[in-house]
């Protein structure tokens, strides 16, 4: 095990090496990325100004929300958002140097370019996280703590599939790769806000098609005992490990279709 | 002039060869829209109908409206002056005998052109079908937003041209222009109106550029500001672009009298 993990280890520490080589200008990426993290929570800030209760959560709900979307979301970009970088690779020709090393294509694009700048957002949301956790009242269990646990994980592995599906349907868009975009940074988007507020064909789009709810909402409606609107009802909270299965299943399925369908240029 | 225009058609040319590109944009500014509303109606709805004079109706006007000024407006990208100016192909632009900031503004207002309908519609029409808009029915707040939307670009590549060129005493960007991303982001009424935003926040953003390139035009467009209050607006705006504009000279001016151009 250790000798084929080895080729891997190889690769992202070189990564890491690269991007730490430029102090200053690490520094200033990773700035960039705690704005980014702050930026979006500023957006849930200023709309808790103005109200009190939005969609049922008052704002220490909503930011255990919203904190427990972000760690997913960001550890995720941090793991493999990098993958929406194919089209460059497809479009380069680059992607050719990827076929001929006997490794799996899928897990060379994800150790290429881990981006430790986005390390800046994850620490964000972990400490939003961390702050949102005692402003809640929560009835504690062991089950509850094991979903607390279990969500940022569940959350990550969702986003990760819905960043490789993204990256699997590029061999057949390539130019037009923002499509995916909607998914995928709209999935993360909509999963930090109470799903109540959406309506019910847009809760279940998100619930059942982009699995975004699972990240984050349907968890936090069980850690605080409430109901849950029409459509998705609290009990799916428990589910979300499933939700992060089928994400995968497709996402693999896709890639496999996906690189089978590429041929190269000809070079 | 004549030259502005030539530069402005060659700009949305350019623009226009990526269409698949476009479409892909459009469709996610549209999904974007459509989940920024539902934020926006939600919390009108919680503060009891009206917040900062916008109703349901009027509040997701604003979240359509802006996701269809996102692409000609330009919030999330442009980085091609500092590219120039990191692998030295800035001289070339210094070396024709035209200005490079006004070309560069020309190029930008050509984009701008070309994005302005088939990124800016398919929000709006999805607006109209699913949220209704609340546009007004007299001519003359579309041709004030006219010209405040052109201001708005303007005031956007004037501030993206500054940040730029930081590139000429800096060598890797990102961070920089992240943080010009991000206070866009916020200040500019991009995902909140700048109308809801506490006093602390609003006096910030009043002290920026940024609520002259989405907010402005919004306001003027759906005539929250008529009359008076619209030309007022405008008159910020264009008081903003000339300010930014001009420090871009100065700064350009200084970072090419550094200008150590490789082989040259």
């Amino acid at each position: 095990m250790g000798e084929r993990l080895r080729p891997y280890q190889v690769l992202v520490g070189s990564r890491m090496r690269s991007q730490t080589a430029y102090r200053r200008s690490f520094v200033s990426d990773l700035l960039g990325s705690v704005s980014i993290g702050l930026m979006e929570f500023a957006e849930v800030y200023v709309v808790f100004s103005n109200v009190d209760v939005l969609g049922e959560l008052d704002f220490a709900a909503a930011v255990l929300l919203f904190a427990l979307a972000n760690v997913g979301f960001s550890v995720a970009d941090l793991l493999v958002g990098h993958v929406d970088n194919l089209p460059v690779y497809l479009r380069a020709g680059t992607l050719d140097a990827y076929l001929l090393r006997p490794l799996p294509v899928l897990a060379q694009l994800i150790t290429s370019d881990v981006s430790l700048r986005r390390l800046g957002r994850v620490v964000v949301s972990v400490v939003l996280l961390v702050v949102a956790l005692p402003l809640n009242d929560i009835d504690w269990t062991a089950a509850k703590v094991a979903l607390l646990v279990l969500t940022p994980l569940t959350a990550a592995a969702v986003f990760a599939g819905l960043f490789v599906c993204a990256s699997a349907v590029q061999f057949w868009l390539v130019e037009g790769s923002e499509f995916a975009n909607a998914f995928t940074y709209g999935g993360a988007y909509a999963s930090g806000y109470p799903a109540s507020i959406f309506s019910l064909p847009m809760r279940l789009l998100f619930t059942f098609v982009v699995p975004a709810t699972f990240t984050a909402y349907l968890p936090v409606l069980v850690l605080l005992d409430l109901p849950g609107p029409a459509g998705t009802p609290q009990w799916l909270g428990w589910c979300a490990p499933l939700a992060a299965l089928a994400v995968w299943t497709v996402a693999l399925l896709g890639w496999r279709a996906g690189l089978r369908h590429y041929t190269g240029t000809g070079s | 002039m004549r030259l502005f225009a030539t530069l402005v058609i060659l700009g949305f040319r350019r623009w226009s060869t990526y269409r698949l590109a476009t479409a892909a944009g459009a469709f996610t500014n549209t999904v974007f829209g459509l989940i920024k509303a539902s934020i926006t109606v939600g919390a009108i709805g919680a503060a009891g109908g009206t917040l900062a004079g916008y109703d349901a109706l009027t509040g997701a006007t604003y979240a359509w409206i802006v996701q269809a000024l996102i692409a000609p407006v330009n919030v999330f990208n442009w980085n091609e002056l500092a590219l120039r100016i990191r692998d030295g192909d800035i001289a070339i632009d210094l070396a024709r005998p035209l200005d490079p900031q006004f070309a560069y503004l020309a190029g930008f207002l050509g984009r701008a052109a070309h994005q302005f309908i088939p990124r800016g519609a398919p929000p709006l029409l999805a607006g109209a079908l699913i949220t209704g808009l609340a546009l007004p029915s007299t001519p003359l707040p579309y041709l004030l937003g006219l010209v405040s939307i052109t201001l708005g670009i303007s005031v956007s590549f004037a501030t993206w041209w500054l940040v730029n060129l930081a590139a000429f005493w800096l060598i890797e960007l990102r961070g920089v222009l992240t943080l010009n991303v991000v206070a866009m982001g916020i200040l500019s009424g991009l995902v909140i109106p700048v109308h809801w935003f506490p006093d602390w926040l609003a006096t910030i953003a009043g002290l920026t550029p940024y609520p002259s390139m989405l907010q402005a035009p919004a306001d003027v467009v759906m005539a929250r500001a008529e009359g008076t209050a619209a030309l007022g607006i405008l008159a910020v705006q264009a008081a903003w672009l000339t300010g930014v504009l001009l420090l871009g000279r100065l700064v350009f001016a200084r970072g090419a009298r550094k200008l150590v151009v490789q082989g040259g």
